[in-house]
């Protein structure tokens, strides 16, 4: 190898990188200027268009076009929106797997976690609203901080007292706030309204929820395509919902003297949605208004 | 290239010549002016010696799949090792917070818990150790999914179907700022509405979901129109790791002695930029620590036929 002296410094820092086109006078600077500016108009419409793409996530929003039930412990829509992180850790502490995490179609709702009380409410069977333990920003929280907005109607009286837990030393949930309530939507399909009895599969063998069974194992739901109920006067939503003092079964006695029955929700509701998952109407003759407040 | 420099650059501006450059470096680059036949001779030498491997490449791979396939088992098997998604996550109990996805929803939602700060604080002590986007090539499920995508999007290039259509670097810190002003007056994450990181991470771990199809719809993009696209040019994720990445002791360096200047690192970088210093006489020193847009995804390591580019931790040299 050939050792040069090392004297032509002043040359240093050639153009390593060779330009394509001739150097030709008046030809260059145009064509490199038209690239430029190419590349700017593209870029702006790039910015514009992934812009647009992203709001167009306002719209499922500001529509409201579905009203989703939310875990327990949820912060009020528009505060878990800006809150929830998306990860999913309420999905997987929860023993039914009742929390599923929504899609691009509802938007910025995208990821954000929602019951659908029908196929599978929340029991309860954690005990401990492990949700509300595990998420990492606080959507979901036991107690939150007093910036932010409660509506009326949403707190409840007094802690839930849970029915599994009754005979323990520390009966209720940790849950200052309800999710939705549960209303009779339908009277006239309500069984009990007809004064008919049941016996079978509440939701037929093709149901794949789940429900606490404190009778048969406080631990482990049983499945409910399992487990076949009898009642001379259909009372699921009553026997079944997890929660003392939530729901009740009206009985009235007409001028004939017979006797008529009503399901009446009352103001401990929280609005689980354990009774429009056993409601063996189809569809459920009671339902959970999501997020909706208690009116007397 | 200097820190500031560096920043500069990650922010979309080009790369400039070095103004100083030290006595070593500059006998160096003399020295290089040699005739074809010696320099021929000498880089046949090195590549008798430096035989191109996939070594970084395989072991990037396997750590990008065994994190992410732990985030699955851990839900599927219930292990629970690592439960979460890709955003914010328990790493056996501990908190960990995605740096972006944390500022998004500090933003939007101006209320900080403790475990939010937790989380965050401990994520961002690990990426300033390991390097900022190094979360990029060696965590992100997209940057994956992207490169076999891109051995696509070259394919067709050499073939002639295709050609890449480059946009501005600075559109990338646009977007940050953009998204970060959307968050805090929307009070929508509205970044993570569209960001297909956290879309893979919550399909593998939870299922699929329609908003794949965007994911989709994005690699279609970078294989018929723009190389990498998503991560070049939009993905504030990599630009909030890249700062981070600027103060992390983890790099890839480059020696100035050892390069022939064939520019074949340049090829398969993300990143190209931030090797601008190995061409030929932008060298201001013998050893340049590579810029903190670098992903530290070795691609340039494993290429580089003559030993010019490796990674290296400052303080301790020659570790790796």
């Amino acid at each position: 190898m050939k050792n040069q002296p090392s004297t032509e410094q002043g040359n240093d820092a050639p153009d390593a990188e060779p330009v394509a086109q001739p150097p030709a006078s008046g030809r260059r600077a145009p064509v490199r200027a038209q690239s430029t500016r190419r590349k700017f108009i593209r870029s702006a419409f790039m910015v514009g268009g992934v812009l647009g793409l992203a709001m167009l996530g306002y719209i499922p929003v500001a529509s409201a076009s579905r009203s989703r039930l939310r875990p327990p412990g949820a912060l009020e829509e528009s505060d878990l929106l800006s809150s929830c992180i998306k990860c999913g850790q309420c999905v997987q502490v929860c023993p039914v797997a009742a929390i599923r995490l929504d899609d691009m179609a509802s938007g910025f709702g995208l990821g954000v976690p929602y019951i659908d009380a029908r196929a599978q409410a929340c029991d309860f069977s954690c005990d401990a609203v492990q949700c509300i333990l595990a998420c990492p920003t606080g959507s979901l929280t036991y107690r939150k901080p007093a910036s932010l907005a409660t509506r009326a109607g949403m707190p409840l009286a007094h802690a839930p007292v849970l029915k599994a837990k009754e005979m323990d030393a520390e009966p209720t949930l940790n849950l200052a706030e309800r999710i939705g309530v549960a209303r009779l939507s339908r009277p006239d399909a309500c069984l009990a309204v007809q004064g008919r009895s049941f016996s079978g599969l509440a939701r037929g063998a093709d149901h794949l929820g789940r429900l606490r069974d404190v009778a048969v194992d406080r631990w482990k739901p049983i499945a409910l395509r399992d487990h076949p109920y009898e009642r001379d006067l259909c009372n699921l939503c009553v026997s079944e919902c997890p929660i003392k003092d939530a729901i009740t079964m009206n009985e009235t006695i007409a001028e004939d003297g017979s006797k008529h029955y009503r399901p009446q929700v009352l103001e401990q509701c929280v609005g689980c949605g354990v009774c429009e998952m056993i409601c063996p109407v189809d569809p459920a003759a009671i339902v959970v208004e999501p997020r909706q407040p208690w009116r007397a | 290239m200097s820190q500031l420099e560096g920043l500069r650059v990650m922010f979309g501006a080009a790369p400039r010549k070095p103004v100083v450059v030290t006595p070593e470096a500059k006998q160096v680059h003399s020295l290089k002016r040699m005739t074809k036949a010696d320099f021929e001779a000498l880089k046949q030498h090195a590549r008798d010696h430096n035989l191109v491997t996939h070594k970084w490449r395989n072991r990037r791979w396997a750590v990008l799949l065994l994190v992410n396939l732990l985030f699955t088992f851990s839900f599927w098997l219930d292990i629970q090792m690592l439960e979460g998604a890709l955003t914010a996550s328990r790493l056996v109990g501990f908190h960990l917070i995605d740096l972006n996805s944390a500022l998004q929803v500090m933003l939007a939602h101006k209320h900080i818990i403790v475990n939010l700060f937790i989380g965050t604080a401990t994520v961002f002590v690990i990426w300033a150790l390991l390097g900022g986007r190094s979360f990029c090539s060696w965590v992100c499920p997209y940057h994956l999914l992207a490169e076999w995508f891109e051995w696509l999007h070259l394919v067709l290039v050499a073939r002639k179907r295709v050609s890449d259509h480059e946009f501005h670097r600075g559109v990338r810190a646009v977007f940050w700022v953009v998204f970060a002003l959307l968050a805090m007056s929307t009070g929508y994450t509205v970044f993570e509405t569209l960001s297909p990181t956290g879309i893979l991470s919550r399909a593998l771990i939870y299922g699929p979901s329609l908003a794949l199809g965007w994911v989709l719809l994005l690699l279609v993009f970078e294989v018929v129109y723009s190389r990498r696209a998503w991560c070049r040019y939009v993905c504030p994720i990599g630009l909030t790791y890249g700062m981070v990445g600027s103060i992390s002791p983890l790099r890839i360096e480059y020696r100035l002695e050892k390069c022939f200047h064939e520019g074949d690192c340049r090829k398969v970088c993300l990143v190209p930029h931030v090797l601008d210093v190995v061409i030929k006489g932008r060298a201001a020193a013998l050893h340049t620590p590579i810029g903190p847009d670098c992903t530290r995804c070795g691609l340039c390591v494993d290429v580089c036929p003559s030993g010019a580019l490796v990674f290296t931790v400052k303080g301790l040299d020659r570790l790796l």
